[in-house]
């Protein structure tokens, strides 16, 4: 603890801020707004430099805001507002007070400009300004904002922020700020550094590890020894976190293989039918998804909600459109399928093209499913691919407790088995086909709405997916259902080991060979059907 | 029975090639055609077919001003859906079937290889709208859009000057225009005193939708203490789900800027650009750009599409450029003999929508300003940056040892496409 | 004459299958056509209302080889049960063989003037040429090399499927993705095929040049002149002692098996024959069209292969290469007349075909046939 004292001592001696000097003029303020408003973006840091030391704390609204890239100004006047979007309605308030500029339309305003190098500056300042938030959160997150940029003027506020730091949590990420500062500091004794340095090997923050790096070249051979020591401590953590981060990735693409195989395992895997098509079904739940999002622009945050229901039944209902008007006629010609629905497939495509033009359509991501869970500075989980992953957990259970437990369920198995026998024993083999066929395609559906919160939602999107969906069913097995969840996180998992090592395509190339010569050697797939059903 | 077989079969024979295969259309003659060779289904309709509807505003505007020689422009309009090889078939098709003046059509690399040797075997002329590779200049091509030296060169020098940027990741889809721009940009890092090491290479295939690894190995090249950019060629589809990952796993532009080549607003009109904003994009063309020319040229579009929300872009800037300088060099030359239209094409000048003024160089290739945009939450671009002047398209790259002594000049005396200034000689061939 | 016209029609009867009395009067159609439209477009002049432009040669040259390669999955679908999607990939390789070879013949014409090495490797700064380019530059071992290629990866391929029994829609998935998998590996520039650009820019083969409409001409004479022999030859292979076999292999493979014929030899050997028409297609295809590039690997071509054979009718060879040539020009037209829609017709085309015509337009000739004998022995019986 002694070094953060004198450090505090020392800084504070030499860069003692001139609050005594300070007096605020009003006059200067309204100035820098004005220059503000038109200014070019390369004389800009200097306005807001100036603002900060005029305004403190009270500049927060207006940092924020130009952040954001909400900060406007009045054409006529050229006085800054900020703009508010509340429920789909755009308004302008004046940065300050919030009051309400109702007679400002769209086109009296402009924006102000900003940049990369400024959010980048504004966002040091706004962590500045918020390390006496009330929020400890907010706190904690702008110390390790400021890890990055760790000049003398931030030490002393992080110091200072230290002494009267209640909260734990930030009091340990201001202790690490510190040290790092101090490691690096060549005035420092020696001790005092090695004992910094030592302090650093429990942070797993990128910008201790290459401070780390760069002290192991140290010429003081003890601090350079130290360095190297909590390095290898880091490292060895690291490792173990890309480990799970990987695996993480593999499940992930696992999950995305399950949800665009699991329709086609119905379709394919337990009626039999060839269903080029697939894609398609997938595709139409993204569009339900666009559609969905569009009747309801101010509620993003719900559309997912709505939109699952709303795909099953559009592609659902499109299913079994086909298969009453095709498939059914299509019984003991399974290759023939293929046929008619690549034709279906064809005429979906070009549907799609007619009416919602052949660019990609915008499906908006809800807040809850943006971001990252972060566990550490090395591991984070994106949001988006977590709730993909439980959701097509969550949905392949429920299709294995339709098939187990419902009298659908037992029709489709028995109807899989032995159609004549079915047909005999009372079971409407034609409305279970219609039903089964549906209930498939109906997945297919809210696979899309999943898959549209990660790729493109175009007329292509089936096409990315049909190889990839026959390649799991056939590889776990036709007509397995648990070999499908298998096959998909198998081969997941596999690819993404894989590409570090070997790049990209050819990982891809690697899966697929080896499924080549594993069904040479399986020739059912990993989880073969027995007996009866399976000639 | 069998004389009768051999008869019918050759009577048969002839009415069948008669009336499948020679029903040409009858050609009126008082028009000018304009073919469209743009892909209107399968992979790349996405980006083609925006150019499709350009070429077919731009003749539409032409008509209302008149025509062209006294004469009514129309347009005929082929897909060669996607597909390399129907692309030097419906370019043999307008040439020799519909018997059309000029083609504006192509947007990948390989389809503009692929009809190439039809231009040049038919002595047609296409118009090609789009950034690409360089390493090119035909006598019966005239590439509108930028070669690398207008796009790769200056978004490089923006990141070095201006963002201090020290490491590099070059990420681009695995295919010749990536590789080019690529090849290219690692010479001029490595003469700038880029040390191998901060230069990270990656290629991905086409419509690559997992990019968890790559993202997070970007993460990782990043985090080490230097300044880190990407520069991405990824093509097409391939960058809605490049941008959602590098939104999701928190790599915001203040920390790691992505400046893509690739990636302009119709693009970005199909994703949620709000995680983005700050990512930039270089171009000659971004439609927030503020001319009276631009205005009156997004006012028409909107009016001919009936979308009020319709974006513009790049390569319909290109497209705008390329069908102004043709119908102004058909006035000068007085016909649209192909032969004198090249001609006539080269030092053509006219407003680009930029504000400035493009030229036809002697090497088919346009001078035009170079622009560097931020991504905005609406989708649109921020200009941050800008080149002091125009920049003149470069067929053949100083940067790579088997091009940097090639220039192409399509005037006498040397009316070649790759001459070699050393040897002072032309290769075997038209470009 | 008359002795070929009887050897020729002899296979027909001797298939058995209804189609197969037709091969005669298709294969002298197939030639008059050829030769007429080869004539017209040589001797008539440009402005005669029966001239056929280079342009209408080309394309029928295009359809040819894809007949070709219809009748080479049709030997194996429609006489053996084996779906294969995809035959694409036999027919790539054969092309790129042949691609390889007009590479070769460029010579220092290329845009860089490099004496060997084609464009796209001195701008990947390569230095030597890989082994697998060796030897390319001459035209036997070039040809032998587009069908050594392709019959080698069936055979692997089909030993290694067969004999462990993989059959039905697990054999053509796997297909499936073998071809999707080279797709994949041609789109590597690492491989040294060109990248996603493939093989373009020809200049001339055995010394003729490749746009000269003479050349075409041959070229597209030379594809049908081959399409009926591989047409016959086939005939022949199927209507023997081993087609025999096939077709019983087709019907109940357990049972030919119980028989004691080792089935799968059979299929192999098939499978192989089937893949060296293919690749024969392909070299072919490629000095008519022009490239060669991966997408000819890509797994949605080899499904409509498949298509063609089912609109023709599969299991009759004719029908196969009718089918080709239908659904082909049927596609030229619908790009030209419809851009806009033609994937509807295209799509509706193959959604009707399965339903109503289910084998394919060759069945509905007979079907019409049978009815027409209906009626008329009602009217005599009457």
């Amino acid at each position: 603890m002694k070094y953060l004292i004198v450090l505090c001592c020392f800084l504070h001696v030499f860069l003692q801020p001139a609050h005594a000097a300070l007096e605020i003029e009003s006059h200067r303020e309204a100035d820098l707004y004005t220059e503000l408003a038109g200014a070019k973006l390369n004389k800009m840091i200097p306005i807001l430099v100036e603002l900060e030391t005029l305004k403190g704390e009270q500049i927060l609204p207006l940092f924020t805001l130009l952040m954001a890239g909400n900060l406007y100004y009045v054409k006529a006047d050229k006085a800054l507002v900020g703009k508010a979007n509340e429920q789909g309605a755009t308004s302008y308030k004046s940065v300050f007070t919030q009051e309400e500029r109702p007679e400002l339309g769209k086109k009296d305003v402009k924006k102000v400009r900003v940049n990369n190098k400024l959010r980048s500056h504004l966002r040091t300042a706004i962590a500045r300004i918020q390390l006496t938030s009330t929020s400890p959160v907010v706190r904690e997150k702008a110390v390790r904002t400021l890890l990055a940029k760790l000049d003398p003027k931030t030490i002393v506020l992080l110091a200072d922020r230290y002494a009267i730091e209640p909260h734990r949590e930030v009091k340990n990420a201001i202790k690490l700020a510190l040290a790092l500062y101090t490691a690096t500091q060549t005035q420092q004794s020696i001790s005092d550094r090695v004992m910094a340095i030592e302090t650093l090997s429990t942070s797993l923050e990128n910008q201790v590890r290459n401070t780390l790096v760069q002290l192991t070249q140290d010429t003081h051979q003890p601090i350079a020894l130290a360095a190297q020591k909590s390095l290898t401590q880091i490292e060895q953590r690291a490792q173990r976190f890309a480990l799970v981060d990987k695996l993480f990735f593999g499940l992930s693409l696992g999950s995305v293989l399950l949800l665009a195989s699991i329709g086609l395992a119905i379709t394919f895997g337990v009626m039999g039918v060839i269903n080029m098509a697939h894609g398609e079904m997938i595709m139409l739940g993204a569009y339900t998804t666009y559609v969905v999002q569009l009747m309801m622009p101010n509620y993003i945050d719900y559309s997912l909600i709505v939109a699952i229901p709303a795909a099953f039944v559009v592609s659902g209902l499109m299913g079994i459109l086909v298969e009453r008007l095709v498939i059914c006629r299509l019984h003991g010609r399974p290759l023939e399928t293929l046929l008619a629905t690549f034709g279906i497939s064809l005429i979906l495509q070009q549907l799609v093209r007619t009416v919602f033009s052949p660019l990609n359509r915008q499906v908006s991501t809800p807040s809850w499913m943006s971001g990252s869970w972060e566990i550490n500075p090395v591991l984070s989980l994106t949001l988006n691919r977590l709730y993909i992953l439980a959701f097509s957990l969550a949905i392949f259970f429920l299709l294995v407790m339709i098939l187990k437990k419902t009298s659908l369920g037992l029709n489709v198995r028995a109807v899989a088995q032995n159609r004549a026998m079915a047909k005999v024993m009372g079971v409407k083999t034609h409305r279970v086909d219609a039903l089964t066929f549906g209930l498939g395609s109906g997945i297919a559906g809210i696979a899309g709405v999943a898959l549209s919160q990660l790729t493109n939602v175009g007329p292509n999107l089936g096409q990315a997916y049909i190889i990839d969906s026959f390649m799991v069913v056939v590889f776990g097995g036709v007509g397995n259902l648990l070999g499908t969840l298998v096959a998909a996180f198998s081969l997941g998992i596999g690819t993404k080991f894989l590409e570090p090592i070997t790049g990209a395509v050819l990982a891809s190339i690697i899966v697929l060979v080896f499924i080549i010569l594993f069904i040479q050697k399986r020739p059912k797939g990993l989880f073969p059907q027995k007996g009866r059903a399976a000639e | 029975m069998k004389i009768k077989n051999l008869v019918s079969s050759i009577a048969f024979a002839s009415a069948l090639t008669s009336t499948m295969f020679i029903a040409t259309p009858s050609i009126a003659a008082d028009t000018i055609k304009v073919g469209v060779l743009h892909s209107l289904s399968g992979t790349m309709a996405i980006s083609e077919t925006t150019l499709k509807d350009t070429v077919l505003m731009m003749v539409a505007e032409q008509n209302k001003k008149g025509g062209l020689l006294g004469k009514e422009l129309e347009a005929v309009v082929v897909d060669p859906a996607s597909n390399w090889p129907l692309f030097a078939e419906k370019g043999r098709e307008l040439l020799t079937k519909e018997k059309v003046d000029v083609i504006f059509g192509s947007w990948t690399s390989v389809s503009r290889k692929s009809v190439l040797p039809v231009l040049e075997e038919l002595n047609g002329l296409m118009f090609y709208p789009v950034q690409y590779e360089g390493e090119e200049s035909s006598k019966n091509v005239f590439y509108t859009g930028a070669a690398p030296n207008q796009q790769a060169i200056p978004a490089v020098d923006y990141l070095i000057n201006e963002l201090d940027v020290e490491r590099f990741v070059l990420a681009g889809t695995d295919y010749v225009y990536p590789r080019t721009t690529n090849k290219i940009l690692e010479a001029y890092l490595k003469a700038k005193g880029v040390a191998s090491a901060d230069i990270m290479i990656n290629y991905t295939p086409f419509g690559h939708s997992d990019w968890q690894s790559i993202v997070a190995d970007v993460k990782k090249f990043g985090s080490q203490g230097k300044k880190t950019a990407v520069v991405s060629t990824i093509n097409g589809d391939a960058n809605v789900p490049f941008y959602k990952e590098l939104g999701n796993q928190g790599i915001s532009a203040e920390d790691i800027p992505v400046v893509a080549f690739s990636v302009g607003e119709e693009e970005l009109s199909g994703l949620d650009t709000s995680p983005l904003v700050g990512h930039l994009a270089a171009w000659n063309y971004f439609q927030s750009v503020e001319t009276d020319e631009n205005d009156a040229f997004i006012d028409t579009w909107h009016a001919y599409t009936k979308d009020s929300e319709r974006v513009t872009n790049d390569p319909m800037e290109a497209t705008y450029i390329g069908f102004n300088m043709w119908v102004n060099a058909v006035k000068k030359a007085g016909t649209t003999d192909v032969d004198a239209v090249e001609q006539a094409m080269i030092g053509q000048t006219t407003t680009n929508l930029t504000g400035g003024t493009a030229v036809m160089n002697k090497n088919h290739h346009l001078s035009k300003p170079v622009l560097i945009g931020e991504i905005q939450a609406d989708g649109q671009f921020e200009i941050v940056w800008e080149t002091e002047g125009v920049v003149a398209g470069d067929a053949w790259s100083d940067f790579l040892p088997g091009s940097k002594d090639l220039i192409s000049d399509w005037t006498a005396p040397i009316k070649c496409g790759n001459y070699n200034t050393k040897t002072a000689k032309c290769s075997g061939q038209n470009y | 004459m008359k002795g070929i016209i009887h050897f020729v029609r002899g296979y027909g009867f001797s298939q058995g299958h209804e189609a197969g009395k037709y091969t005669f009067p298709f294969v002298l159609l197939l030639l008059a056509v050829s030769v007429f439209a080869a004539a017209a477009n040589t001797f008539l002049p440009v402005d005669s209302a029966l001239y056929v432009s280079t342009y209408t040669i080309t394309l029928l040259g295009k359809y040819l080889c894809y007949a070709m390669l219809a009748l080479a999955v049709d030997i194996i679908w429609g006489y053996c049960g084996i779906l294969s999607l995809g035959h694409g990939a036999f027919f790539a390789l054969g092309g790129y063989g042949m691609g390889m070879y007009l590479m070769r013949q460029i010579g220092d014409r290329g845009v860089y003037g490099h004496p060997v090495l084609p464009d796209f490797m001195v701008f990947l700064d390569w230095q030597t040429l890989p082994w697998f380019w060796q030897g390319m530059d001459h035209f036997g071992f070039a040809m032998l090399m587009a069908l050594f290629v392709p019959g080698l990866l069936a055979f692997v391929f089909g030993w290694l499927a067969f004999r462990s029994r993989v059959t039905g829609v697990y054999l053509s998935i796997m297909t499936q993705a073998l071809t999707y998998a080279l797709l994949l590996s041609f789109f590597r520039n690492e491989m040294g095929f060109g990248g996603n650009n493939g093989l373009t820019d020809f200049k001339e083969i055995l010394g003729f040049d490749l746009q000269a409409d003479s050349t075409r001409v041959s070229l597209f004479l030379i594809t049908a002149l081959l399409l009926v022999v591989l047409l016959l030859v086939s005939q022949r292979i199927l209507s023997s002692q081993f087609g025999k076999v096939i077709v019983a292999i087709r019907d109940a493979e357990p049972r030919a098996r119980f028989l004691g014929y080792r089935t799968e030899r059979y299929k192999v050997w098939l499978f192989v024959y089937s893949a060296v028409i293919a690749g024969i297609a392909g070299a072919l295809y490629v000095p008519q069209v022009g490239i060669i590039n991966p997408s000819e690997f890509s797994p949605i071509n080899s499904i409509e292969i498949v298509i063609w054979v089912a609109v023709g009718g599969r299991g009759t060879l004719i029908g196969a290469i009718l089918g080709a040539l239908l659904v082909n020009y049927a596609k030229t037209r619908f790009t030209a007349i419809l851009p806009d829609a033609w994937l509807f017709a295209l799509g509706a085309l193959f959604v009707l075909v399965t339903l109503y015509l289910p084998q394919g337009l060759i069945g509905l000739v007979s079907q019409i046939k049978h009815k027409w004998q209906q009626v008329r022995r009602k009217e005599v019986g009457a």
